[in-house]
């Protein structure tokens, strides 16, 4: 985006501005662009995912607000910003301002560096990866504070669990990032990306066995850390109300849900970027915009199919308790995570430039794995009977 | 021109930051604020193109220490309004170690070789850091990561309860 600013700035309309005043401007303009992009990507995933557990529990969900129910997060947004905002009166009325708009700006920030396409993100940062990680941290910080700022048990308990879950499983998280920087000796999302090719067995994911448990380690740490369920124990309704966000309403409640939503969104493109190939495509056309069209699309169906899968989880899985939640981190995740970055170095130092055999056959490992997985789904699928009809767009 | 003024905007937080630490009664605000003092030294470091350096610094000091200083703090009981028993003795001291300190700091700055590097493109830092760890730096590394083991064992051994049978 760089380019395309100069390119603006030298030559093109706004020839003549002051440089300084025009980069600030571009910046303005690819914040405001992304912010609504980021809004609409939040809200559907919101009705998708209320539609896909509706499937999963045998009902409906929400299909009356438009065709199938698509604009049913614009009503709920709307109904939300008209609420009124309730302010306890014991609460510390500052901090509880502040917190919903910390954790969207930690939330916000990662969309800088996500690469929607070749050339199409606004900072390809040297040190991308590891400033997602960074700013993730000004989520936990906002949880906090509006925990403590509620002034009520329930609040506090639920924020500050959420921060001892994120800051524990950022360490298998990391590993896994570390493994895939080991094998592209970069941070940047775009070299990432580029280390990668169009075919399932260039992709990270399948590179080799280590790489592949990673990956395994790296969603399962990031569902952790987006609270989703099974881990979502910070806004456990059974224990805890509704964890920090207990005292909020209107639009300051419906920020933190936004920041869940984009949450997962992230999860899928980070996925997406250093496991799935990212925009990688065939070489199938020479015509620029199509080719960053085709790009966007297969970026966005990638991240999206991650979504879809942590969703189905949200839905079949039970709550763990906040001992096994640790016992998982600790005592198995954490090792396995030290052992795996181990063997991947072995790898690399065995095979610098990569084993296409094994690729291959990873490859047909997981698609086995997959296509297994996928019967046993059919299967019972069959065997259901449900009472309501299965179509999915009943 | 318009990079002066971010560069003093950020400046400003960082100041007013710093000094919302140290003169808030409430530890929490106290803690809070620290969180922008800590933003704004990434910010500078941004500015002077060390950006492997300004996200460390978030990582580290934001996601790591001042949450963990948060919990220590909301995990305390009545942490809010601690009460000072001897509020007027510290004072005269204080201000004599902060003036000499305050001193000195400024007879450094002003007294410093500065080494001015004419603005130019940003170049990645990421490599040469990682070759200096593992390469001239490989010791003072290491003995970093022996000191933070060694806090490491301490605090367990200090907060584990004795178990016999």
């Amino acid at each position: 985006m760089r380019k395309f600013a100069d390119s603006l700035l030298n030559g093109g309309i706004f020839d003549g501005m002051p440089i300084e005043l025009g980069y600030v401007l571009v910046v303005a303009f690819f914040a405001f662009v992304l912010l609504n992009f980021i809004m609409l990507v939040a809200g559907v995933t919101s009705w998708l995912e209320r539609r896909v557990w509706g499937r999963i529990q045998s009902r409906i969900g929400p299909n009356r607000v438009g065709p199938q129910g698509t604009i049913q997060w614009l009503a709920d947004g709307l109904k939300n910003i008209m609420k009124e905002d309730i302010i306890p009166e014991e609460a510390d009325a500052p901090l509880f301002k502040i917190a919903p708009y910390l954790a969207m700006m930690g939330f916000f920030a990662t969309f800088a560096v996500i690469p929607f396409g070749d050339g199409l993100v606004v900072a390809d940062l040297d040190v991308g990866l590891l400033y997602i990680t960074a700013v993730t941290a000004l989520v936990v910080v906002g949880v906090l504070m509006a925990g403590w700022a509620s002034n009520n048990k329930w609040a506090l308990l639920g924020g500050i669990r959420s921060a001892a879950q994120i800051i524990s499983y950022e360490i298998p998280a990391g590993l896994g990032v570390i493994t895939v920087v080991l094998f592209t000796g970069s941070l940047s999302m775009q070299s990432i990306i580029r280390a990668q090719g169009w075919e399932p067995w260039n992709w990270f994911m399948f590179d080799n066995p280590f790489l592949f448990v990673a990956f395994f380690l790296f969603f399962v740490s990031a569902l952790a850390e987006g609270n989703r369920t099974p881990f979502d124990l910070p806004e456990a309704e059974s224990e805890l109300v509704a964890g920090a966000f207990t005292e909020y309403s209107g639009l300051r409640n419906l920020l933190f849900f936004l920041v869940e939503w984009g949450n997962l969104y992230v999860i899928g493109a980070l996925c997406a970027t250093m496991f799935l190939g990212g925009w990688q495509i065939p070489p199938v056309t020479e015509n620029p915009f199509l080719l960053g069209l085709l790009q966007f699309i297969t970026f966005f169906a990638k991240s999206y199919f991650i979504v879809f899968v942590a969703m189905w989880i949200r839905g079949t899985l039970p709550r763990v308790r906040v001992d096994q939640l640790m016992t998982l981190c600790w005592k198995y995740l954490t090792p396995i995570a030290f052992v795996n970055l181990l063997g991947a170095m072995i790898w690399f130092i065995v095979f610098p430039h990569g084993f296409l055999p094994m690729r291959i056959a990873m490859v047909l490992i997981g698609g086995g794995i997959f296509l297994y997985f996928l019967s046993r789904v059919m299967f019972h699928l069959r065997r259901a009977k449900p009472e309501m009809h299965l179509s999915p767009l009943a | 021109m318009v990079y002066a003024a971010l560069f003093y905007l950020i400046a400003g937080l960082t100041v007013g930051c710093a000094l919302g630490v140290a003169l808030s009664r409430n530890v929490v605000y106290s803690a809070f604020a620290l969180m922008g003092t800590l933003l704004g030294t990434a910010g500078m470091y941004a500015f002077l193109a060390a950006d492997f350096l300004a996200v460390v610094q978030i990582l580290v000091y934001v996601g790591g220490i001042l949450v963990l200083t948060l919990f220590a703090i909301m995990l305390t009981h009545q942490i809010a309004d601690v009460e000072v028993s001897n509020r007027s003795v510290g004072r005269l001291p204080a201000m004599l170690i902060v003036g000499v300190v305050g001193v000195g700091m400024f007879t450094a700055m002003f007294r410093a070789p500065w080494k001015m590097v004419e603005p130019g493109e940003p170049l990645p830092t990421t490599y040469g850091i990682g070759e200096s760890f593992l390469g001239p730096y490989l010791l003072p590394f290491e003995l970093a990561s022996i000191v933070l083991l060694t806090a490491l064992v301490g605090a367990i051994v200090l907060s584990r309860k004795e178990i016999r049978d």
